[in-house]
C-alpha cells in the first residue's frame, strides 16, 4: 500500500518548551479504546489542552491563535514511554507532519516513521535558539528538505543538517512501505524457517 | 572468533536479511499481542487481502481495558467491551490462540508468556506494549512495537529493525534488608535518567542480579524501558532452567533436553565489547521512591528531593513536574500522607509480589484513609495466590484480591486514581495521569508499598520489618 510521501515541506511551527514529553501526554491511556486509527487528533495534547471540565486551557500552545503550523517542535527527549502508535496518530490526525527535538524516544521514532511523520533531531542549542525564536516571532517559517536532509529556519537561512536512516528516507521520500517489503521477501522468510528448524534438529 | 555479547549472538541468528544502510529484517520466534494495540493491524491486513502468516507463533490475551470485579460479567464501557470483542473476533478469524476474560490462562501479557512457557531463552518476542523488555529475563531480545509493526508481524512473522547498541549495567554486591529489585532498577533509572539508556539494548549482568528470582529479574527487565532502553536481558542460568523446568509446556516438550544444551550457549563471550558500561554497588542502594513525573525521577525513600538545576531535565520542565506532583525543590516527602496503594502490573504483579506484600501485612491492618488495589497478574497468579492462602492473610488486614488485569496501571478501567490525590504504585510509570486525570504518582517496591498501605504515610519498610 502506498503512503503518504515527504519531500520539503515549508511552515510555521508550535512550541512546546518541555523536555521527556511521554506519549501519555500526547494521548492519554482513556482515549485508546477504539478499533481505527482515526479521530484521536482531537485530544492530542487532552490534558493539557482542556481542564477537568473540558473547557480550553487558555495557556496551552495548541489554544493559542497565535500559534499555527505542520511543524511540532518539543524540547528533548519526546515520545518516551509506552508504545502507543496512536500518540503518531493524534499528531498526525490533528495536522503535524514534522516533529523537530533534540532527542526522541525509539518507539516513537519508529512509529512516526511508519505513519510518514518525520522526526527531525536537532543540536540542543540550536533547538533552544529555535524555540525562542518562536515565541518572539510566532510567524517564523521553516524549511524541511528530506532530500538533502536539510532543517533551515527561513528567515534567517541558518541551516542544520538532520540524521535519517537511508532505508527509511527512501520509502518516505517515495511513499513506500515496510510491509509491501517484507511481503516481497516471504520466499526468504521461508527459507530462512527452513534452516532453523533444521539447525535445531541437529 | 570475535567475542560477541549475549543480545549480538540472539539478533545475529535471526536476521532473515540485511538491508544496506538500512535495518535488519529480524525473524520473530513469539508475538503477543493484546486489545489495545493489536485492531488497527488486523483491519490493515483486511485492507491488504492478506491473512495472518504464521499464526501458531502468535497468541492473545485480553488485559489492558479489562474491570478486575466481576469478570464473569459483560464489560460495562461500551468502547472496552467492543475492543475485546474485536480481539476475540481477529483471533477466531485468523486462527489465533486467544486467552479471553475468564480463561484459565487469562492475565496480563508479560505475566502469561512467562508463566505459560512462550518466553524462551534465545528467542526473539514482541509484542505491541513497550513492557516486552520483561521477557528479557530468560535471556530473550524481546522488545515493545508499535501497531504498523504488529501488522508487520502478522503479515510476515518479521520485523525490520536498526540494530541497537549495546550497554551492559553490572550490579553486584549484597542488597540490604527490604530492598528488593523493583528498588535496583528505580535505582539505575534515577542514575541514568528517563532517556539515558535510548539507543541501546541492556545486558544485566553482576553477582546482585545473578542473585535475583526470575520473577526478581523479570521486574528488572521490564523497567529498562523507563530508561529509554529498547530492551534488557539477563543471560541465562540455573534459576532460569529451574523456573522452566516447573513449566508443564516446556519440560515436557520432546526437545527440552536438546535445549537446555543450546542454551548454555547463551552468555556474553569474556572480552564481548559493549558501547557502554555502568557499574553499580547493591550496597549503596535504598529503598527507593519517586517524587516526580517521570520514572527516571526517583532517590531513597528517605532522601531529598533535588533543587533544580538544568542537569534536572531543565528548570522549568523539573518545577512544573513537581508542581504537579505538590511537591517542592529541597524537601523530604518521608511521612508524607498517601491516599492509595496498588500492587499489581507487568512490573509486581507475579506471586512472589503477592506474598511480600502479604507476609508484610499480616497480623497488621490497613491504614482507614488508604484505598487500596491489589490485582493480581494473571488466573494463574490469582490461583497461586489462593491456594497459597494469600487471599485470606490480605482479607483480615482489610485488603481485598481483585482479579487480574492491567488495572490502575494506565487506568484505561475503572481502577483510577482521582485527581489530586496521591498513589503509591509498584507499577512502571509515574507520567502525569497515567493513573487518571490529576492522579499523582509513586513508584515503590510492593514492600515499600506494604509499609505505606499499613501507615497511610511515605513509610521506609526497614522502620516495620518483622523479625
Amino acid at each position: 500500500m502506498s503512503k503518504n510521501k515527504f519531500t520539503i515541506l515549508e511552515a510555521t511551527c508550535v512550541p512546546i518548551p518541555l523536555e521527556n514529553i511521554d506519549t501519555d501526554q500526547i494521548i492519554p491511556a482513556r482515549f485508546l479504546s477504539a478499533t481505527t486509527r482515526e479521530g484521536f487528533g482531537d485530544n492530542l495534547f487532552r490534558d493539557w489542552r482542556y481542564d477537568k471540565s473540558g473547557n480550553k486551557n487558555s495557556g496551552f500552545v495548541l489554544n493559542d491563535p497565535g500559534f499555527s503550523g505542520e511543524v511540532l517542535v518539543a524540547g528533548k527527549n519526546f515520545g518516551s514511554g509506552s508504545s502507543r502508535e496512536h500518540a503518531v496518530w493524534a499528531i498526525t490526525g490533528y495536522g503535524f507532519r514534522a516533529v523537530v527535538s533534540s532527542f526522541f524516544a525509539d518507539i516513537f521514532r519508529n512509529n512516526s516513521l511508519n505513519n510518514g511523520l518525520l522526526p527531525v533531531v536537532v543540536p540542543d542549542d540550536f533547538l533552544k535558539k529555535l524555540l525562542e525564536l518562536i515565541k518572539q516571532k510566532p510567524q517564523t517559517k521553516v524549511r524541511i528538505d528530506l532530500g538533502k536532509q536539510e532543517f533551515t529556519i527561513t528567515d534567517t537561512g541558518e541551516t542544520v543538517g538532520f540524521e535519517i536512516n537511508p532505508y527509511k528516507k527512501e520509502c518516505l521520500l517515495k511513499g513506500l512501505d515496510d510491509i509491501d517489503y517484507l511481503l516481497n521477501i516471504r520466499d526468504m522468510i521461508t527459507a530462512y524457517e527452513f534452516r532453523n528448524t533444521l539447525k535445531s534438529k541437529l | 572468533m570475535e567475542p560477541k555479547t549475549l543480545f549480538d549472538k540472539i539478533w545475529d541468528s535471526h536476521v532473515v536479511r540485511s538491508i544496506e544502510g538500512g535495518p535488519d529484517v529480524l525473524y520473530i520466534d513469539q508475538h503477543l499481542i493484546h486489545e489495545v494495540t493489536s485492531p488497527q493491524a488486523f483491519e490493515g491486513l483486511r485492507q491488504r487481502g492478506i491473512t495472518v502468516f504464521r499464526p501458531g507463533k502468535t497468541v492473545a490475551t485480553a488485559d489492558h481495558n479489562i474491570p478486575t470485579k466481576d469478570q464473569h460479567l459483560t464489560i460495562r464501557d461500551e468502547l472496552s467491551r467492543l475492543q475485546v470483542e474485536k480481539l476475540e473476533q481477529n483471533c477466531r478469524e485468523n486462527g489465533i490462540e486467544y486467552f479471553g476474560l475468564n480463561h484459565p490462562k487469562n492475565g496480563i501479557v508479560h505475566v502469561v508468556g512467562p508463566e505459560l512457557g512462550y518466553t524462551l531463552p534465545g528467542t526473539t518476542i514482541v509484542c505491541g506494549d513497550s513492557h516486552t523488555s520483561t521477557h528479557g529475563a530468560f535471556g530473550t531480545i524481546a522488545f515493545g512495537i508499535g501497531t504498523s509493526e504488529v501488522e508487520m508481524v502478522l503479515a510476515t512473522q518479521c520485523i525490520m529493525q536498526p540494530r541497537p547498541k549495546r550497554m551492559r549495567i553490572t550490579v553486584n554486591g549484597r542488597l540490604h534488608r527490604a530492598v528488593t529489585s523493583k528498588d535496583i532498577i528505580l535505582y539505575i533509572i534515577s542514575r541514568l535518567s528517563t532517556g539515558g539508556a535510548t539507543g541501546y539494548f541492556v545486558e544485566y549482568s553482576g553477582k546482585t542480579i545473578e542473585s535475583l528470582s526470575m520473577e526478581a529479574r523479570m521486574t528488572v527487565c521490564n523497567m529498562s524501558i523507563e530508561m529509554g532502553a529498547r530492551g534488557g536481558l539477563i543471560a541465562p542460568d540455573h534459576s532460569t532452567y529451574e523456573y522452566l523446568n516447573r513449566i508443564p509446556a516446556v519440560a515436557n516438550s520432546n526437545d527440552f533436553k536438546s535445549l537446555l544444551l543450546r542454551w548454555r550457549h547463551l552468555s556474553s563471550d569474556e572480552g564481548a565489547v559493549f558501547d557502554k558500561e555502568m557499574v553499580f554497588d547493591a550496597g549503596d542502594i535504598k529503598p527507593m521512591i519517586t517524587y516526580g513525573t517521570n520514572p527516571g525521577m526517583g532517590m531513597s525513600i528517605d532522601g531529598t528531593i533535588p533543587e533544580a538545576d538544568d542537569k534536572k531535565g531543565g528548570n522549568s520542565s523539573f518545577l512544573k513536574s513537581l508542581d504537579y506532583m505538590g511537591f517542592k525543590p529541597g524537601v523530604k516527602i518521608l511521612g508524607h500522607p498517601v491516599d492509595y496503594v496498588f500492587l499489581g502490573s507487568c512490573t509486581n504483579g507475579r506471586i512472589e509480589d503477592l506474598r511480600a506484600f502479604a507476609s508484610f501485612v499480616e497480623g497488621r491492618r490497613k491504614a482507614p484513609g488508604i484505598t487500596a488495589l491489589i490485582v493480581p497478574g494473571s488466573k494463574k497468579v490469582e490461583q497461586q495466590a489462593i491456594n497459597e492462602g494469600l487471599d485470606k492473610i490480605l482479607h483480615d488486614a482489610g485488603f481485598e484480591l481483585r482479579q487480574p488485569g492491567c488495572s490502575s496501571c494506565l487506568a484505561m478501567n475503572e481502577d483510577k486514581v482521582p485527581a489530586g490525590k496521591y498513589a503509591v504504585s509498584t507499577s512502571n510509570r509515574n507520567f502525569e495521569g497515567r493513573q487518571g486525570p490529576g492522579a499523582r504518582t509513586m513508584l515503590v517496591s510492593p514492600l515499600t508499598a506494604a509499609a505505606v498501605a499499613i501507615t497511610g504515610r511515605i513509610t521506609d519498610p526497614r522502620d516495620l520489618l518483622k523479625d
